[in-house]
Formats: C-alpha cells, structure tokens, sequence
C-alpha cells in the first residue's frame, strides 16, 4: 500500500493527458497548453513563452530511479486562472535539467504549472515537490493507464 | 552572549516565479529548526549579480555565477527531495562560517 493520504494535488481531471506517442519536449509542452487555453485558463501567449523560457531556462528534474519529471512555467502575464497540468508520457521524452542544462533527463512526468500570484500559490509547487518525492508514487503515476486513476493517486476530492 | 545576526539567505530560480518561493519557504523553516534565524529574498538567476551583496549565502535551482565573493549552493533538492539533508547541512555550515 502506498499512503498518498497528504497528497491532493489541485488538479482538475480534464487537465490530465495520458500520452502514448509524446514527439518532444515541445509536442507535451503545446499539447498541455492548448487544453489549458481552451479551459480559458491561460492566454494564447502562454505556450510560446513557456517554449522560450524550457529553451533558456530547462526545468527537468532529476528524481530517484530512472522516471524523471518536468515543471515548465512560464511568466504571470500568461496565466488567467491558476491551474496545473499533468502530462504522463508512456514514452519518457528529453527535457534538459534544470540545475545541469548540458544534461539530458528522460521525463515520463511533465507538470504544466500556470501560476498568476506564486506566493499565494505556493499550495501547487509543495504539492507537486511531495509527488515527486515519492519514487512508489512516481512509479505509479507513469504506469497510470487512465485520469480516474491519476486522480485516485493524486488528486483533490472536491476539484473533479 | 552576543546577539546571533540574522543571516540573508538569497534565493534564486529562473523567474523568481515558482521554484525560489518553495525553496525559501522549507528553508526558513529548517534553519528555524537548527535555531539559525535566516531571511530569505527571492531574484531571478540573472538578478543575482546585483543582490550578492547584501546577503550572506545564494542558494539557487538553476545556474549562477561563483565568483561574487558569497558562498553559492545550486541544488534542485528542495524540489526533489534527493540530498536534502546534506544540502540543509551544507547551508547551515555555510551560514556558520560566514
């Protein structure tokens, strides 16, 4: 059993993706941007400047085990209404590393974070860095074969 | 018997938006912990040239120069949990020896 119990992540379920054919980097990137531009959560600006700042400022996270994980963002003025998307990539994609940007990290977890007041939002960040703290839940959550069961793991009970 | 200082901690991350608040929240609370009272800022990488000064240590998540005369710690382990504690360890130390 794994206790997941602190865990809730404020995620609504139409934000989650299950990839089985991610390209790049940048295909997760645009493919979770959009569904949060339809929502009307962020502006049309959003992807590319989270583009811009994954290419100059890399935000792959190296984890325990071989299941690496991503957090781009991007900056205030793209963000509407805060909310995060949780792309899981049945194929890991290369994200290059946040505090090593010459290394290369295959990532199977890619959180979209759209933040407009950070400090207010820091709830989301603490969240995700608990996630990703946890190498059973990790490995979880890559091998998830539904958002039901994303959300079962991770998600928060009134956010569905 | 003197007063113990408060130690500035500046915290970087690439736009000062997301990671540098989790990273200057847990350590404010784990040097509180260890009795060691620290105030952190929050820059962006670039921004840390220009903020070195008035600090006692940089701690940052992404990339920054070494060479403004403060001690620097890059480490993504508030974010992953991997060598927190020695991270935690080395900050306390560096704060020490200031």
């Amino acid at each position: 059993m794994i206790d997941t119990t602190q865990i809730r992540l404020p995620i609504q379920e139409e934000n989650i993706l299950i990839l089985s054919d991610p390209a790049d980097a940048r295909d997760v990137i645009v493919r979770l941007s959009n569904l949060l531009e339809q929502r009307g959560d962020v502006k049309p600006t959003f992807v590319e400047a989270v583009w811009e700042r994954e290419q100059n400022m890399p935000t792959g996270l190296e984890l325990e085990g071989e299941i690496h994980a991503a957090i781009p963002h991007a900056e205030v003025e793209h963000v509407i209404n805060p909310t995060v998307g949780l792309a899981i990539l049945e194929y890991p994609v290369t994200f290059k590393c946040m505090v090593e940007p010459d290394k290369d990290l295959d990532v199977r977890l890619v959180f979209l974070l759209a933040m407009n007041e950070p400090k207010k939002q820091i709830e989301m960040l603490q969240q995700v860095a608990m996630i990703l703290q946890n190498p059973e839940l990790v490995q979880r959550l890559s091998a998830a074969s539904s958002t039901k069961e994303v959300m079962e793991l991770i998600g928060k009970i009134d956010s569905t | 018997m003197n007063q113990q200082r408060v130690k500035r901690i500046l915290v970087a991350c690439g736009t000062a938006i997301a990671t540098s608040t989790l990273v200057a929240v847990q350590i404010r609370e784990e040097m509180e912990k260890r009795g060691i009272k620290v105030e952190t800022r929050q820059c962006k990488a670039t921004e840390v040239p220009s903020y070195a000064q008035d600090v006692d240590l940089i701690v940052s998540t992404t990339p920054v120069p070494t060479d403004l005369g403060k001690p620097v710690i890059q480490t993504l382990a508030f974010l992953t949990g991997l060598g927190k504690e020695e991270v935690l360890n080395q900050i306390e130390k560096a704060l020490k020896e200031e």
